[in-house]
């Protein structure tokens, strides 16, 4: 059971990095600002939920549990407040 | 020794998002690699916790985000009022 368990939070934690990774790039890459916004927000919502899933299911603890839950709302509603008020004051 | 992998690929697209800060034409560009060496940081944190064994790392990960989060929405209002 713990082998399934470490395999799906190796692979959750993989795909999270590959979305950190995909926003470096795209943050690095791409031509417009509002193009690097899209690609930004990506990483911080999905590519933190998934390492902190696969982070959750390498070490199941209750305590660790709750923070990193908090940890990825924190971040989210962050991100997505940024990246709406980039948005806006970058179309005035 | 996968988890190490991991914890350098996510300190390396913290990294990588530095360019940017420095190069970046307008300050929207900075506030985004700003926003995303945070939540790079907090990915890195993360996977050394679960790699060392040691989830006091994640309350670390836990202030960073604050941190971070307070910080971009600094960087943001700063801006809005003179761009």
């Amino acid at each position: 059971m713990t082998l399934a368990l470490d395999l799906a939070g190796i692979a959750l934690a993989a795909a999270g990095v590959a979305f950190l990774l995909l926003a470096a790039l795209g943050v690095w890459r791409l031509p417009d600002t509002l193009c690097r916004l899209h690609a930004l927000t990506k990483a911080d919502t999905a590519g933190l939920a998934l390492v902190a899933a696969g982070t959750t299911c390498l070490l199941p603890s209750a305590g660790g549990a709750l923070s990193l839950v908090l940890c990825v709302v924190l971040v989210a509603i962050s991100g997505a407040t940024i990246g709406h008020l980039i948005g806006r004051a970058h179309q005035e | 020794m996968i988890l190490d992998l991991l914890a350098t690929a996510a300190l390396v697209a913290t990294l990588a998002a530095l360019p940017r800060l420095v190069v970046g034409p307008t300050a929207a560009d900075r506030i985004l690699a700003a926003q995303l060496s945070g939540t790079g940081t907090v990915a890195t944190l993360l996977l050394l916790g679960a790699a060392s064994g040691a989830p006091a790392l994640f309350d670390v990960a836990l202030v960073f985000a604050a941190l971070s989060a307070i910080a971009g929405l600094a960087f943001v209002a700063l801006w809005r009022r003179d761009p």
